[in-house]
């Protein structure tokens, strides 16, 4: 197995070479495409230090998939070629030029992280083949410096909605005044979020009074803790993954900094849980993309679906983006007719009202998606529906 | 109250690395290698606790046992697989081949379950926080401070008052002259790197239960802190490996504390670079001049 996936890397850099010595060459090649079967590229997380999030995805692109071929759209089957990019972004930069040159997908979905998307990227504009994440939010992934990554969509709101949501949520619901941030320095998503949340919290009258940084692996948080203990906060805002951040919420608890503790998605795991205890995980919330607690009929046939298909698990959110970029892509195909990759980015760019478990699908000017959050708040280990935004 | 605080946080970060660094130095001591597998038994360690833990529904005591009893095994199979083929070999082939060991456990690992985190169940040992005027000490990293000052009591009482102790001085001494004088060599090796590899996996299980996660990739970080720890204290002075720990740990927390928690890993090494330059010896080593 090793053997192999080591055989793998080494022809994908041989491809590599390949793609740029030939530049461009690799376009053409779209047009000898199978016209019953539409393949369909997965470069997820699956093993790794961010596996839950990939794997989550991966059985929501099942189900779904499963579900869209059982009528097949418009005579066509899709089939889904997997890569598991390790959660590491060069792997995944391979992944990329593999999926494109050797299978010679129509489009791939992926990565869940947003810095393992970026990896992508490049590779997707230079082959004109669309890049769709499901959960990467942040926003530089589609376009950059007011220039649009034009091949390249998401199925998630983008960091700047989730900081902002989490803003409102500290000044209005929460009605604190000051608030500390903790970032994760070594993630574009981390950043993100922390700016945007900083803008709109001191929009709404509020007060950052302690900054403090960490890097991914690190383990003992108890320094930086201690120094927003002394700043007094009402609120923390912790844009980061669950492996660091369980820890900091448990040595956080136990310094005795009990004010509430908020962040993106980057927390929704169940590993979670199982780093931090579920005590020192009381007075927390997350802004996410969904939740199965949520009433919509939509949303409850989908957990039934799910939980039908995988014994009982009920679907996180990043299942629930898997699920829902499956029927994103299957209804771009079906208006393109084809699995043409120029057709489906067209087709793509034009979705507009599609209903989907997460929310209903419009994009903006620049391929992000204008839809609804939720929040959510642990309570004794467990994720209940707090309320849901709309933009 | 702060500074306070924060200097406790240090000490209990420094005797995490002191546990580590006192089975990297009594090996240096002895054997005069460095070995950098050394934090990969640690993790190695921490997953034999875990799985006696989840798997075999053990206590703390008895999963920490079992750990120190596989992690030795674990370390005298490296030490007689890997280094006693290259004992006559220079020093740096023994150096790379340590490496080589090194990546060979921690890819091992995620060969076999794969790079995902674990994290060790949080009811073992209650942890309480002490409060002491404000400051709020972990019921757990005492007893990890503990557990190391027993340790290196015992590991000093082991080298130097002990037959097996005597030899191995014999034998780091002068390999051949001890051999001369009728001691077995390889069986003294072999205990060396027993017992630093024991050490080794009791760090684990203590991390994992201090710090709750796990996985394949930890023990790189906090081998090389406590290597730098070993060198501050001098490295083969077993004493000086406890100083060293905490000192570095103090020093970490204070740079976090002072603002810099991003400079926290660099900081770590400057002082390995500035020990090597002014005090090669370390605090605690006398210079001894190379016989010729």
């Amino acid at each position: 197995m090793r053997k192999k996936k080591l055989a793998g890397i080494f022809v994908s850099f041989m491809l590599a070479a390949g793609v740029l010595a030939g530049c461009g060459g690799a376009s053409s090649t779209s047009g000898e495409k199978d016209d019953e079967t539409i393949k369909i590229g997965a470069n997820l997380e699956l093993s790794g230090g961010v596996a839950s999030y990939g794997q989550s995805i991966e059985e929501g692109l099942k189900l779904a998939i499963e579900e869209i071929n059982k009528d097949g759209i418009d005579g066509k089957k899709i089939e889904l070629v997997t890569f598991d990019n390790k959660s590491d972004a060069a792997e995944a930069t391979n992944g990329a030029i593999k999926l494109i040159s050797q299978d010679k997908v129509s489009a791939i979905i992926g990565a869940a992280t947003s810095t393992n998307t970026l990896a992508q990227v490049e590779i997707a504009q230079k082959n004109k083949t669309p890049l769709i994440t499901p959960t990467g939010t942040n926003s530089t992934i589609t376009s950059k410096d007011g220039v649009l990554n034009d091949f390249v969509f998401r199925t998630c709101f983008i960091d700047p909605f989730q900081g902002t949501v989490a803003a409102n949520f500290a000044s209005s619901d929460l009605k604190v005044k000051n608030a500390a941030i903790i970032i994760d320095s070594s993630s574009d998503y981390s950043k993100g979020l922390a700016a945007s949340f900083q803008k709109s919290f001191e929009g709404n009258g509020g007060k950052i009074v302690a900054e403090e940084a960490y890097v991914a692996k690190d383990t003992d948080f108890n320094a930086i803790l201690t120094n927003i203990k002394a700043k007094n906060p009402e609120f923390v805002f912790l844009p980061g993954f669950y492996e660091e951040v369980g820890l900091i919420i448990k040595q956080a608890r136990a310094l005795g900094i009990d004010a509430p503790i908020m962040g993106g998605d980057g927390w929704d795991s169940p590993t979670l849980i199982d780093i931090a205890g579920a005590d020192p995980l009381n007075n927390t919330f997350i802004t996410n993309h969904y939740s199965s607690g949520d009433s919509d009929p939509k949303v409850q046939d989908f957990v039934k679906a799910f939980e039908g298909k995988y014994g009982g698990k009920s679907p996180d959110a990043f299942a629930a983006l898997g699920y829902d970029t499956a029927y994103f892509i299957a209804d771009a195909i079906k208006r393109a007719g084809s699995g043409d990759p120029e057709k489906l980015k067209k087709a793509l760019e034009e979705t507009d009202g599609l209903g989907l478990v997460s929310g209903d699908l419009k994009l903006d000017k620049n391929h992000d998606p204008i839809k609804a959050a939720v929040i959510l708040e642990y309570k004794g280990g467990k994720q209940e529906f707090n309320t849901k935004v709309n933009p | 109250m702060e500074f306070l605080q924060q200097l406790v946080n240090g000490v209990s970060l420094g005797s995490i690395y002191a546990l580590i660094a006192l089975g990297y130095t009594m090996v240096y001591g002895i054997v005069k290698l460095i070995n950098f597998a050394h934090g990969d038994i640690f993790m190695v360690g921490a997953f034999i606790g875990f799985y006696s833990i989840t798997i075999l529904d053990l206590g703390f005591f008895p999963s920490l046992l079992i750990s120190m009893a596989i992690c030795a095994i674990l370390g005298v199979l490296i030490e007689r697989i890997a280094y006693k083929p290259l004992r006559n070999a220079t020093r740096i082939a023994a150096l790379i081949t340590a490496i080589g060991v090194s990546l060979l456990i921690e890819y091992g690992m995620i060969y076999v379950r794969g790079a995902q985190p674990e994290a060790y169940p949080g009811d073992l040992i209650p942890a309480t926080s002490l409060d002491f005027f404000g400051v709020k000490v972990s019921s757990q990293s005492v007893l990890i401070l503990g557990t190391s000052v027993v340790l290196m009591i015992l590991l000093q009482f082991i080298v130097h008052k002990t037959k097996i102790g005597k030899a191995m001085r014999a034998v780091s001494h002068d390999m051949d002259a001890a051999r001369l004088m009728g001691i077995n060599v390889n069986n003294t090796i072999s205990a060396t790197f027993a017992i630093g590899s024991a050490l080794a996996g009791a760090a684990g299980v203590a991390f994992g239960m201090y710090y709750t996660k796990i996985e394949p990739l930890m023990g790189i970080i906090p081998g090389l802190k406590a290597f730098v720890a070993a060198v501050l204290g001098g490295i083969g002075i077993i004493p000086g490996a406890m100083v060293g720990g905490l000192l570095l740990g103090v020093i970490e927390s204070l740079v976090s504390a002072a603002g810099f928690s991003l400079w926290r890993d660099g900081v770590a090494f400057v002082v390995l670079i500035l020990i090597l330059i002014f005090r090669p010896a370390g605090l605690f080593g006398k210079n001894v001049r190379e016989k010729v």
